[in-house]
């Protein structure tokens, strides 16, 4: 895979369908922060992405994201100021600027705002993440098992409002912030986890802006060639093919903020006769047939669909949709006993000890 | 009484006769591009053929392709003036950011944004500003710009300040046309907001169009009201169609599932059209399709206001076919299938040359198709077969056995049965559009995000049915003949207080 070094105007399109696949069914769709990029580049050049082993150990990183929830945010457009302001009241806070931008979601309507921002503010975005994936809380990050701080946090709104949060840990400011967010109209921007060039080479999930470019670059050169995109994403990837057939059923329920369910798959082709369950909450976290778990969350499940490739998210998925169930191995950090901790099975209520993807099927 | 279905499509206008239950007649007549002409010489035909007394004819329905045209091919579409309220937010993303150039060149990409808007939850995010918009509405009319479309933020939610707004501006603009995006579109401020600049740029059109079928109506001395037929297969009358020409886009293919659902007697099938080039499938739920969950392009504008579900693919009566190795399209003869096709001399083998050769049709010449061997037109059929299967279920709501109706010119390729499922082939399938039109019925709808803080689900969805009761009355729904069509409720994730969003619709006899 080759790494990314700029995204010019035409990159978005890929970064855009690969922050969708990233999105394993959930984060928001990626099309607003496409826009909003694409927009950004056009006024103000384009990104330079960098490896994060270029920064000084004292560089200051910091990410910036959109919180809450995304049907919100696709109907009260940002302001477009809201992610630089919420930067700048951090910079302010901290004494000095930000030598680079950084993504903490790699899925979903966060792979592609953070984008918008260094464009717009001219500074260079680091080849990384923080999820790898989409994830719903912003304590699951790979910087909380390296003890760095959420905090200093800015939350910001289109009307100007600027709030600092200072809390004990990254779980509280997950709680305090998503009170503020729903105070802001049920959407804000935010600037968090400021990092030293030190930090971020310690903590960070390392190219992920290079996946994001690659997996939609192949997504989308293999649909002009007319061939599913999964066999080219399995080769290139790491990843499994897990299962294809058509989807028998769909359950929702809406526990706790969060839209749960579960997705019946009944095997096609060499699966006939099989059924795959697929649990989710807002993102797919768990993929099991009669004889146990075939993936569990950190690992990424993604559905695509069977003829062309596209993903599909736990909104869209409803009874007859012809699916694969892709999944990949989550990075090797959220494989560890703080990771699993953090976004294992368990912290989302599933009874499972988490098993690796690889040894679930061997 | 009598009633008249219209379909105004891309090569035809059909027209058909029906009494109650009964087909009495049916024409087809080449559409003309002033339209009038072809729609009095389809219902010339269909008066004619019955002797019908006119004086009896209680109602003219058509449906019409003319307006998804205009923006297809970017014609006859006016200057439009863009009003966003949305002050401070939403200034990230213009209205029109994301339409192909040539489009927004055409429409003028004209906006403003202004102060005003609400959040999720019903707030404000800021008050109008009335001598803001008095001052857009001078340069507006400055401009010589005569269509006015609105989009406030969250106006599902709440169309106060939509209403508010063009009240204000039509003070100073008293014969612009007002479009509120509240009216046509769903959450998703871009994709409302392109609708209703879509619409607000069609409206002179529209106005233009529907005196042409009236004037068609007059000419063959048809005195009656008469409809145009929307996505959702209910009728609009002549004044809201002159006001919401977008809700026509999609009238094509709902038209013919709701045709072939009249014609079959079946209220919830997977209806399968094949065409020359492609077959298109959709669902048919209580008689009328399902709509789609997605966004919709419509001319490379992006959309979400309500279309049918369709799923097409590219399989028609024309579709070539290569033997060695099989491959079956996606190219396909189209019309060029009288010169082409095996079966009229031609030197390409194509999916009517199948269905030929294995005796399932009798047209043109079967030995060429024969000359192939019964081992490989069998082959060939299976792998049609399954592209059916493929794309039936797809479509289906449901494991229940539900009936397949398959109609359209190429519709002999669908086997008898498809899985399952039986097949139903309709009579007067290829007029299905026309019927379909002949059928329609009068909705009223609900899509707003309601808080169950002090309310339950069931006074929510009973405070939802009442409004798109009142609404499909206010429509010439006959009171007493609404009934449920369709009712959805989604929780929302991540917002507090129980916001859920409530789709209903409602559906009733036409009054009269």
């Amino acid at each position: 895979m080759d790494p990314l070094r700029k995204i010019e105007l035409e990159d978005m399109e890929a970064i855009s369908l690969g922050g969708a696949f990233l999105g394993t069914g959930g984060g928001g769709d990626p099309y607003i922060g496409k826009l909003m990029a694409e927009q950004a580049i056009r006024d103000s050049g384009p990104v330079d992405v960098i490896d994060v082993d270029t920064l000084d150990d004292d560089a200051l990183v910091v990410p910036v994201a959109m919180m809450g929830a995304p049907t919100v945010m696709l109907e009260k457009l940002p302001r477009g100021t809201e992610a630089i302001a919420a930067l700048e009241a951090l910079q302010l806070s901290l004494g000095r600027k930000a030598d680079a931008i950084f993504c903490i979601e790699a899925g979903g309507l966060n792979s592609t705002i953070p984008i918008a921002v260094a464009a717009s503010v001219g500074l260079p975005i680091v080849d990384g993440d923080g999820m790898g994936r989409a994830f719903p809380e912003l304590q699951m990050v790979s910087m909380t098992m390296h003890g760095i701080s959420a905090c200093p946090m800015v939350i910001s709104d289109e009307k100007g409002n600027a709030l600092a949060l200072n809390t004990v840990d990254n779980l509280s400011t997950e709680k305090f912030a998503r009170v503020i967010t729903v105070e802001m109209g049920g959407a804000a921007l935010i600037a968090l986890y400021p990092m030293t060039g030190a930090e971020a080479k310690r903590a960070i999930l390392r190219g992920s802006m290079s996946l994001i470019h690659s997996i939609g670059t192949i997504i989308n050169s293999e649909q002009r060639a007319n061939r599913n995109p999964a066999i080219a994403l399995a080769d290139k990837l790491n990843g499994v093919r897990l299962f294809e057939g058509r989807v028998k059923d769909v359950q929702r329920a809406t526990q706790g903020g969060f839209a749960r369910g579960t997705c019946q798959i009944e095997g096609l082709g060499p699966f006939e006769g099989e059924d795959l369950t697929l649990r989710f909450q807002n993102e797919f976290l768990l993929a099991e047939t009669d004889s146990g778990p075939r993936a569990m969350t950190p690992d990424l499940i993604c559905l695509l669909d069977l003829e062309n490739g596209q993903p599909i998210t736990t909104e869209q998925i409803r009874y007859g949709f012809r699916v694969i169930v892709f999944a990949l191995p989550a990075d090797p950090q959220w494989r560890t006993e703080a990771g699993i901790d953090l976004v294992g099975p368990r912290y989302f209520g599933y009874d499972f000890d988490y098993r690796p993807l690889e040894a679930l099927n061997q | 009484m009598y009633r008249i279905g219209v379909d105004v499509g891309g090569t035809n206008t059909d027209a058909v006769v029906i009494e109650g239950k009964t087909i009495l007649a049916a024409a087809k007549s080449p559409t003309t591009e002033d339209v009038m002409t072809g729609v009095i010489d389809s219902l010339k035909k269909v008066i004619d053929e019955t002797g019908l007394d006119k004086s009896k004819v209680s109602a003219v329905m058509i449906g019409t392709t003319h307006f998804t045209n205009a923006v297809v091919e970017r014609r006859h579409l006016s200057k439009t003036a863009a009003v966003r309220l949305c002050l401070p937010a939403a200034q990230c993303l213009p209205p029109m950011v994301d339409w192909p150039e040539d489009i927004r060149d055409e429409v003028g990409n004209i906006y403003w944004m202004a102060k005003g808007g609400y959040e999720f939850d019903g707030r404000e995010i800021s008050g109008l500003d009335e001598d803001e918009l008095t001052g857009i509405a001078r340069e507006i009319g400055e401009k010589g710009i005569k269509s006015v479309a609105v989009c406030s933020v969250f106006s599902p939610v709440n169309d106060d300040m939509e209403r508010k707004a063009m009240e204000i501006m039509a003070k100073v603009l008293p014969e612009a046309d007002f479009t509120l995006s509240s009216e046509i579109g769903r959450l998703g401020i871009l994709e409302r907001e392109n609708a209703a600049i879509m619409n607000a740029s069609l409206r002179e059109l529209s106005h233009k169009t529907v005196g042409a079928f009236a004037r068609a109506l007059e000419s063959v001395g048809l005195t009656c009201p008469y409809f145009i037929t929307q996505n959702d297969g209910t009728l609009m009358s002549t004044e809201f169609v002159q006001s919401y020409p977008v809700l026509t886009f999609a009238s094509g293919p709902t038209n013919s599932m709701r045709g072939a659902s009249f014609l079959s007697g079946e209220q919830n099938a997977i209806v399968v059209d094949v065409g020359g080039t492609s077959t298109d499938v959709g669902a048919l739920i209580k008689g009328f399709p399902r709509p789609a969950s997605t966004t919709v392009d419509v001319g490379g504008v992006r959309t979400n206001f309500r279309m049918p579900d369709v799923y097409s693919i590219a399989l028609g009566g024309g579709t070539k076919i290569q033997t060695d190795p099989l491959k079956i399209g996606p190219q396909s003869v189209g019309y060029r299938i009288f010169e082409e096709g095996l079966l009229f001399g031609g030197n390409q083998l194509t999916t009517t040359d199948v269905a030929v050769g294995l005796g399932l049709a009798d047209i043109g010449d079967a030995a060429p198709a024969k000359a192939l061997g019964e081992e490989t037109l069998t082959e060939i059929k299976a792998e049609i077969d399954q592209m059916i299967l493929n794309a039936v279920e797809r479509m289906r709501v449901s494991p229940d056995p539900i009936p397949v109706l398959a109609v359209g010119g190429g519709s002999i390729l669908i086997p008898d049965m498809v899985g399952d499922l039986p097949v139903i082939r309709p009579e007067h399938f290829a007029v299905a559009n026309a019927v379909g039109a002949a059928i329609g019925q009068i909705s009223g709808e609900v899509d707003r995000i309601f808080s169950l803080d002090g309310l339950t689900r069931e006074e929510a969805l009973a405070a939802a049915r009442k409004e798109a009761t009142d609404k499909a009355i206010a429509a010439g729904a006959k009171p007493e003949s609404i009934e449920l069509l369709d009712q959805e409720d989604v929780p929302l994730a991540y917002l507090p207080g129980n916001a859920t969003r409530i789709r209903l619709k409602v559906v009733g006899d036409l009054d009269g």
